[in-house]
């Protein structure tokens, strides 16, 4: 199973901070698109992702027990 | 002792600047980022700041990293506040100490601006007549790629 963490407006979008699912397998891109299917009000077309608090790419695979969140463009300082 | 932290309290800037004080430094530049009223003309009654935390740290040590390669002898130390704020109050204190002024001062620039680039904390701001979380709805900063360019990561 895999942990995915919302924060801003994201958090907003989905109604909740965390999901758990299973994107074992997974590339994020197709990750990003399960979501999408899921919650028809998250747009991840401008988010970047991190997996185990790393920036990660659309063509990176999780893996089982990866934690994975989607980062906005972050607002800090 | 934790040079890079997320604060749910108010800063104490003394406490972050007695972080860098070494014997090798001649200088000690402190940034103070604070809670501005007016933004285009649009006023602020409040900010909220949320961080995914334990990778907002993360990033933090990783610009310090950056900063110690790039001028040596470099003491950083970096403190940002989540929560609610209001105007004027302290969002981030940044200080640099070393040898020389003139990287004292590049380095501390340098911090802020990554923080603005690759550490995922945001801020949602509360006007009179609305909220908003800032960097989203105008798109104005996109990530096709899903993560920040080369370029972003490795200064």
């Amino acid at each position: 199973m895999n942990n995915i963490l919302f924060f801003a407006h994201l958090r907003d979008a989905v109604g909740r901070e965390s999901v758990q699912l299973d994107a074992s397998g997974k590339t994020v891109a197709e990750l990003k698109q399960l979501i999408t299917d899921k919650y028809e009000a998250v747009n991840l077309e401008h988010v970047m992702t991190a997996i185990n608090e790393e920036f990660a790419s659309n063509e990176d695979v999780i893996h089982d027990g990866d934690e994975v969140a989607f980062i906005p463009p972050v607002s800090g300082g | 002792m934790n040079f890079y932290e997320i604060s749910k309290e108010p800063i104490i800037i003394q406490e972050v600047i007695d972080k860098v004080v070494q014997r090798e430094a001649g200088a000690i530049t402190t940034f103070i980022g604070t809670v501005r009223e007016l933004t285009h003309g649009k006023k602020t009654l409040y900010l909220i700041y949320e961080a995914y935390e334990s990778m907002a740290v993360k990033k933090l040590e990783q610009i310090g990293q950056e900063i110690k390669e790039r001028w040596s002898g470099t003491e950083v130390a970096i403190t940002h506040r989540v929560g609610k704020l209001d105007i004027t109050d302290i969002a981030v204190v940044i200080a640099v100490s070393t040898p020389h002024r003139a990287d004292a001062y590049e380095a501390n620039r340098y911090a802020i601006e990554r923080i603005k680039e690759i550490v995922p904390i945001w801020k949602k701001e509360h006007w009179e007549d609305g909220e908003e979380w800032i960097g989203n709805q105008l798109e104005t900063v996109a990530y096709p790629k899903g993560k920040p360019e080369e370029k972003d990561l490795n200064e």
